[in-house]
């Protein structure tokens, strides 16, 4: 302890309420205290200065570690193995389950239609995460895909439910790192139902999640990277009865999944397209 | 899916509860997109690339055998706690001395001898020597004494609340602040020698 401290610290007594002062971590009593003090404190009030530079510092976005997408890749993998094992478990036993999930892997290739079978649909999801790769190419549409089927299957349509873009746009923000555009089109006949984070193609997405009918179309959104190959050009597909749109759009990649026709699904996105804010 | 689970019953219990496609899709939603949180704790902790790699593979394995018993706490700072658990065992299985200087002794009234943390012959000045702030501010990470690493990156990086910090670190809310207050005063003192008219490598 024989180095002396370049500056003066804080009063003894108030160090830690500054700390939870700095971190929002005080009710507005001891707020309106510290407040009190730091106007008539220079010590403190260069202590507080000094924290606040600390945080400026540190929590530079280059600071933080990323994880290497051989990591990501290896993690992915290591659940999908996991799955794979919890679900091949019956087989070894000849009961009506191992009957019923052996024949569902015997179809698995030639499945198109399982979604309508809302029973064995959740057996089936499970098993097209242990199928699909992880990345690359057309396993891209059918991470989408299965994106979107989780969705519905688990009940997890949106982590925030709200009709209001106002409520949905800035419910993104801090979550990820772009901002995704949020549009009301109840006037066209496709209601807002929230938002929802994704996670698609090794990375976290932002879903918005808009009704027809009795229809979900959730439009998964991130920046546009290398694959942005297609540049307003819009690429319909269909896949295990779902139609798929993309296209891209100020620097953010778009993909529209529902099981509504092309045609209607077309409609959806030249409304999302003609109510961006330009 | 009830049925299912309850059907198959027969595997270890930990490695079957809810391993349905529901939970499955549910732990991609819930747990996945903290991937990058869970590898920098693990780097800032373990300071070595290999070995943070493994701590993040044996968490979320871990996570996802224990999901079932995922409830209250985020689910940021709920795989936080694993990967600061699977640390631990790295630590002791590798029986790994900490490279940097114990944590001082002190009520946290005390000031520090910062100079004393700067081992491995890295001086202020050759902080500086570091290409980017970034570099150099995470070198200045790794020097701080384990527990004031730990609270400062959950708080600064990781944006845990006092609480959540308490439970991932297994301590109570006081010491978080009090640790918290020791390793702002020291990443202050520290970085303000690295560049001495407080404008760092811009
Ligand atoms: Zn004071």
């Amino acid at each position: 302890m024989s180095t002396p401290v370049p500056e003066a610290g804080p009063c003894a007594a108030w160090e830690g309420l500054l700390n939870g002062y700095l971190d929002g971590e005080l009710d507005a009593a001891h707020v309106m205290d510290v407040e009190r003090h730091l106007a008539g404190c220079p010590a403190c009030a260069g202590a507080l200065q000094r924290m606040t530079l600390v945080r400026r510092v540190v929590s530079q976005d280059d600071v933080r570690w990323r994880a290497p997408p051989a990591l990501r890749d290896s993690v992915v993998a290591a659940l999908a193995r996991e799955r794979s094992a919890a679900v091949a478990q019956p087989l070894a036993r000849p009961s009506g389950i191992a009957a019923l999930v052996g024949r569902l892997r015997a179809m698995l290739p030639a499945l198109r239609q399982w979604s309508i079978i809302p029973s064995l649909a959740v057996v089936a999801a499970a098993l097209l995460l242990v199928v699909l790769p992880p990345r690359g190419g057309s396993s891209l549409e059918e991470e989408l895909v299965a994106g979107h089927v989780r969705s519905l299957l688990a009940e997890h349509l949106t982590d925030v439910a709200s009709s209001n873009q106002h409520t949905v746009k800035p419910w993104f923000g801090g979550k990820i790192d772009f901002s995704p555009p949020v549009v009301d089109l109840a006037a066209r006949g496709f209601p807002l139902a929230g938002g929802r984070l994704d996670y698609i193609g090794g990375r976290v997405v932002a879903a918005l999640v808009y009704r027809r009918n009795g229809h979900v179309i959730n439009v998964f959104v991130w920046p546009a990277g290398s694959d942005a190959h297609v540049d307003r050009a819009f690429m319909a597909r269909a896949r295990e009865g779902y139609t798929l749109l993309n296209w891209t759009e100020a620097g953010l990649t778009y993909w529209a999944i529902s099981d509504l026709n092309t045609v209607e699904l077309k409609e959806f996105q030249e409304d999302f397209l003609e109510a961006l804010p330009k | 899916m009830a049925e299912l689970s309850a059907r198959h019953g027969h595997a270890a219990p930990a490695a079957d509860r809810g391993h349905d496609g529901a939970a499955a899709a549910r732990f991609d939603a819930l747990i996945l997109p903290h991937l990058d949180a869970a590898y920098n704790l693990a780097r800032y902790l373990s300071r070595d690339p290999d070995a943070a790699q493994d701590i993040v593979q044996d968490a979320f394995l871990r996570a996802y055998r224990s999901f079932a018993d995922f409830r209250g706490l985020s689910p940021r700072a709920w795989l936080l706690a694993i990967v600061r658990n699977c640390h631990a065992t790295w630590r002791m299985q590798h029986r790994r001395a900490p490279q940097s200087a114990p944590l001082p002794h002190g009520d946290g009234e005390a000031p520090e001898d910062a100079a004393s943390l700067l081992v491995d012959g890295d001086t202020p000045e050759s902080l500086l020597l570091r290409r980017t702030e970034a570099e150099a501010v995470r070198a200045l990470l790794e020097h701080l004494p384990e527990p004031l690493r730990e609270v400062l990156v959950l708080r600064e990086l990781d944006e845990l609340s006092y609480r959540e910090i308490a439970e991932v670190a297994g301590v109570p809310v006081g010491t978080v602040m009090s640790r918290l207050s020791r390793a702002r005063r020291l990443f202050a003192d520290l970085w303000s020698r690295a560049a001495p008219d407080g404008e760092a490598v811009p």
